[in-house]
């Protein structure tokens, strides 16, 4: 007996396994980071005084991440829908697009993080930048978690498109739906922490 | 102060001389013991046990519908338990600040801390990713037929009990990462301004808010002692139901109850903060939701009781200790409401009597249930019976002497005797009256321990020696038996099976035989 509904949807539920295993997912993330959301009001409504991130952080380069980050999502799509419409080698280049654009994330987010060293600005500095350093590190880290994965769909796991080509695909809009919150949670952390 | 009756013996001296436990060692103790039961025990052998074996087989599944995230899953809690395990020979020894690490004490105690925390983040990871893949198992691998309200009571507590795990769970995951950078980093999420630590001020940045930990904590922690405890439901329920051999009193009353609870459990947690100072608002508010919250537990419990009412009842071990679970669990429950109101707890809160409180729910309730599964499903595990003798030895055994270590908790905590008190409160004027009940206490636990003994030969000798069993050991309804060989194989059923009942048809009238299996076509007879 195989297990059923790997590729199709199950008529009554209408979802095959792994859409309903990454919202679920996501679901757990939204309680992650709902979490650091709320310490964060908790903290700061306790706190005497509380920087305006504005005049610690640098948004030029934050709203050029944001920017990087929301073109990742379009391309993600992208790279979904060319499978849809059979295009491997089209959605390859867009998932490879996607891959180079998160890594563009990070160097802009290399650049922040040592321009703030270089000021003596750490997490022990302050509870901003406390928050400041592990909201975006943990975020971060989400990106990391999603070039990962995208380097296996276009490397090595690219050769399943030749065998099972609906459930590459099927791979490929599940990282999309990992990869749109990603870029979500970028979109709330953008305003809260540097223009709040 | 004397040694330690045998065991002393055997504890190094660094952390015994003389076989005198010293107050760290002692503390290590407290609080691996509640971690290790709590995340490294009946979570995992409760959901990740029980859970993984038996769900798949009730629903007629060959498998968890995500294999590889199960093995992930595993490995994670492997790796984890590891960390928790090793942290006892860092210097400075393992965590000693409680299972429930508060702040300042667990940002400013030895290393050992760290890694519980790490731990901890390990073990979160495993339950996550297990509860997310027994979600999507119960709802996309069901077998034709098997709708909602057919299900084994087992398989809807664990699908309650995995919702939990998965949105309680990474909230203490966030706190974990939090009291991590405090330790490792620097920061001062859970330091107040200008704390001062042995006559030094923490030279830290201070502004943190120490009961946001508290928050957090119990903002899982709570959803966390119904996850110890439905699966164990769960478990009674179908014991209960195949050995009262009748359908199961208000199904549908438990299920809706379950799932209630489920939602309920997230807004009780800060009634374990009643002494925090965090308003009489605040505190109305917990003290309505916590009362509201055990009328889904009482309406289970009753249910389960009346299912009682009338029955011709087969006493076997699993029964036994099902049978047991009710009253225990109902001790256990009630000694709750207390606690859960303001005035009462102000003055039960931090001693004995919340540890016989939630003692009567894990141990006699939830550990009693998880034996009661061992026997009821070695059956299916190994084909072969579990002795009966050595089991009911096993039972009273254990019964009596769990009640004869919990239950005078109860009288010490009404003194006013304090959890955590290394001596045991023998330098505490205000324990004086009370500490005398720990010498019975300690024995029977030792006891308790010796009545063990029989289970674990039991269990090792059965799986060679034990009485053959046929595939449908105890006669019952539900796909494991009625459709499964004993072991299952690879795949569970040689053919898909298919559902056209409820899963308790026990005596219906008119049959031929007491039982029904789910998997039986309906024919002229039940119409
Ligand atoms: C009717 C149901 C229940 C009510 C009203 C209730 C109420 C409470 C309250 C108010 C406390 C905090 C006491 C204090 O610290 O001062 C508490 C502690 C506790 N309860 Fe319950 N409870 C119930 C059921 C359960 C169940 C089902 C479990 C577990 C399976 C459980 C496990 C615990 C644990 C582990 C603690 C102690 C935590 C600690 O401080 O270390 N309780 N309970
Ligand atoms: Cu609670």
């Amino acid at each position: 007996m195989d297990i059923p509904y790997t590729v199709t949807a199950r008529p009554d539920t209408g979802l095959y396994n792994g859409k309903l295993g990454i919202w679920l997912f996501l679901a757990s993330e939204v309680m992650l980071f709902g979490a650091l959301f709320s310490s964060y009001l908790l903290l700061r409504v306790g706190a005497e005084v509380w920087p305006r991130g504005e005049t610690i952080l640098n948004i030029p380069m934050a709203f050029l991440n944001t920017v990087i980050l929301i073109s990742s999502s379009v391309t993600m799509v992208l790279a979904w829908a060319s499978l849809k419409m059979n295009q491997f080698q089209k959605a390859r280049w867009c998932l490879i697009g996607t891959f180079l654009l998160a890594s563009g994330f990070l160097v802009v987010k290399f650049f922040e993080y040592s321009e703030k060293f270089a000021h003596g600005l750490a997490p022990k500095t302050n509870t901003f930048l406390a928050i400041y350093f592990t909201l975006t590190g943990l975020h971060g880290l989400h990106v990391v978690g999603g070039m990962v994965v995208m380097a296996f769909l276009f490397g090595p796991g690219a050769k399943m498109w030749r065998v099972a080509p609906e459930r590459y695909t099927n791979r490929v809009e599940i990282t999309g739906l990992y990869w749109h919150f990603v870029d979500l949670v970028w979109i709330f952390l953008f305003p809260v922490l540097y223009l709040l | 102060m004397q040694p330690i009756p045998i065991i002393g013996a055997y504890l190094s001296a660094a952390n015994a001389p003389g076989g005198v436990m010293l107050p760290e060692f002692y503390n290590q103790l407290g609080a691996m013991h509640g971690t290790i039961m709590v995340f490294m025990g009946v979570v995992p052998l409760a959901v990740g046990g029980f859970g993984n074996f038996v769900m798949p087989l009730q629903i007629g599944a060959p498998d968890m519908a995500f294999p590889r995230i199960n093995m992930a899953s595993y490995w994670a809690y492997f790796v984890g338990g590891v960390v928790m395990l090793a942290s006892f020979f860092l210097p400075g020894g393992a965590a000693n600040s409680g299972w429930t690490s508060y702040v300042p004490l667990a940002v400013t105690a030895t290393v050992g801390q760290t890694w519980w925390l790490l731990g901890m983040v390990l073990l979160i990871t495993s339950s996550l990713l297990g509860s997310l893949n027994f979600i999507v198992t119960i709802f996309q691998l069901r077998a034709p037929g098997l709708t909602f309200m057919r299900l084994p009571i087992f398989v809807w507590l664990q699908l309650v009990t995995a919702y939990l795990l998965l949105l309680a769970f990474p909230p203490l995951e966030a706190a974990a990462v939090l009291q991590l950078m405090d330790r490792v980093a620097g920061t001062s999420f859970f330091l107040p301004s200008g704390l001062v630590v042995s006559g030094q001020i923490l030279g830290n940045s201070g502004g943190g808010n120490p009961l946001l930990w508290q928050h957090l904590f119990w903002f899982l922690a709570h959803p966390e002692v119904y996850v110890l405890i439905l699966p164990a439901m769960g478990i009674v329920a179908e014991v209960l139901a195949n050995n009262i051999r009748k359908p199961l009193w208000g199904y549908k009353p438990v299920v809706y109850s379950a799932i209630f609870l489920g939602f309920m459990s997230f807004v009780v947690w800060a009634h374990h903060m009643f002494l925090t100072g965090m308003g009489t608002t605040m505190s109305a508010f917990f003290q309505t939701t916590t009362m509201i919250i055990s009328i889904p537990s009482v309406v289970i419990l009753t249910s389960l009781f009346l299912s009682l009412w009338g029955a011709s009842i087969r006493f076997t071990t699993p029964m036994l200790f099902a049978l047991a679970f009710l009253p225990m669990f109902g001790i256990g429950g009630l000694t709750g409401l207390p606690l859960g109101l303001a005035p009462t707890d102000i003055h039960l809160h931090d001693t004995y009597y919340v540890i016989g409180h939630f003692h009567y729910v894990v141990a006699p309730g939830t550990l009693f249930a998880l034996f009661a599964g061992i026997y009821y499903w070695f059956p299916k595990a190994t084909g072969r019976y579990m002795n009966e003798l050595l089991g009911k030895i096993h039972f009273w055994g254990s019964f009596v002497c769990i009640n004869i270590v919990f239950f005078p908790m109860f009288i010490q905590g009404l003194a006013g005797m304090n959890r955590r008190l290394y001596d045991g409160g023998i330098q505490y004027a205000h324990a004086q009256t009370a500490a005398k009940w720990n010498m019975p206490m300690g024995h029977a636990a030792f006891a308790l321990w010796a009545f063990q003994l029989f289970f674990i030969f039991n269990f090792f000798w059965s799986i060679k020696k034990g009485r053959r069993s046929p595939s449908n050991a105890w006669d019952a309804t539900t796909l494991e038996w009625a459709a499964a060989p004993s072991p299952p194989p690879h795949g569970n059923f040689p053919e898909p099976p298919v559902v056209y009942r409820e899963a308790y048809e026990y005596s219906v009238p008119g049959h031929p035989r007491d039982f029904t299996p789910q998997n039986e076509p309906e024919t002229k007879r039940d119409k």
